[in-house]
């Protein structure tokens, strides 16, 4: 199978990222191409496709981690994971709170659920590097701590803006991800 | 032998600790010019933001940092000393950074160097405009928080572009002596840029304080 081939195939085409934001290796290769060739350049994207590739990741969960009828808290299984992994939920929200004002530079704060030990976990991540692709955790809730995501309306105060966020967190959809992980 | 070492190491260290103890807390340098200034380039209203409440938290949160780590010291708790080393670098960094920045900048400001400055950057960018633009990619070109520099590799005697992550100080993390620091953090430029960062970098050439950065290069380059 060509290059462009396996790329086409393995990489689907989202809503509105144009390819070449992302990578298209095979514009830059040259007419004598060696594995040498292929891997240098791969590897001379990687940061391009974190960074890009990451930012598509973690925004497209964000999006669907928040509703206008969210708020309060979960119930059922994801409630009770929660109180097991972190004593209550009051505990939990206070740990992600804390994880996420305290994170240096951009980054995002996390949610996530550890496969192989079959818990919960949070964790901060800095930049756009996706949690799933760099710490192996599931993602279930991320908080953009970005200054874009905020500075706006809630200035340099970052924690006003964690205790407005969690007003409109959509626990149905941290459900359903959690569902479908811990199976 | 073990403790004829452990008392030379704690004789060399109580001077640094008296060093330490003596040592007055770090304090906001005040900003050269008004808020609104370097209008309509910056406004007054990130300004504002930026020196006295980013810079600001820098500075208090490193002289807990330095408390903490002074105590550690005294304890000889060198787990203590390494767990503090992040907010060291974070909040001292940026302490450092904000203090050049402010200097960098002028309401007089823009235009192109002179003297000794502006040969040195021909001699090792081709030209003023090619360093210009070089600077100006790096800096748009920063993924996440940072700064983008022109520093002095006194080493090799040349001027030199980098691109430094978060509050990494530039000579601290890479050896360069800083002359020209951009922040390019969200919070510089965000509220009147909004994602358009080129436009801040396109905005910030006009309020570039050249004699300071001058007055930095003949300094470190003698």
């Amino acid at each position: 199978m060509k290059l462009k081939d396996a790329f086409m195939s393995d990489s689907k085409r989202p809503h509105g990222l144009q390819p070449t934001r992302l990578l298209r290796p095979w514009d830059f290769l040259g007419k004598s191409t060696g594995v040498a060739c292929h891997c240098l350049l791969w590897i001379a994207l990687q940061p391009a496709l974190k960074f890009n590739g990451g930012g598509h990741i973690n925004h497209s969960i964000f999006w669907t981690n928040l509703s206008l009828n969210g708020g309060g808290e979960s119930k059922g299984e994801l409630l009770e994971a929660i109180k097991r992994d972190f004593g209550s939920f009051a505990k939990f929200k206070e740990k992600l709170t804390a994880v996420s004002v305290g994170d240096q530079g951009s980054g995002w704060g996390w949610l996530g659920f550890n496969k192989l030990q079959g818990r919960l976990q949070i964790a901060a991540c800095s930049n756009q590097d996706p949690l799933q692709g760099t710490a192996g955790l599931i993602p279930l809730l991320g908080i953009d701590l970005w200054e874009h995501a905020y500075y706006p309306q809630y200035k340099n105060v970052r924690p006003d803006y964690l205790k407005a966020i969690w007003n409109v967190i959509n626990w149905e959809n941290l459900t359903a991800r959690y569902t479908a992980c811990s199976k």
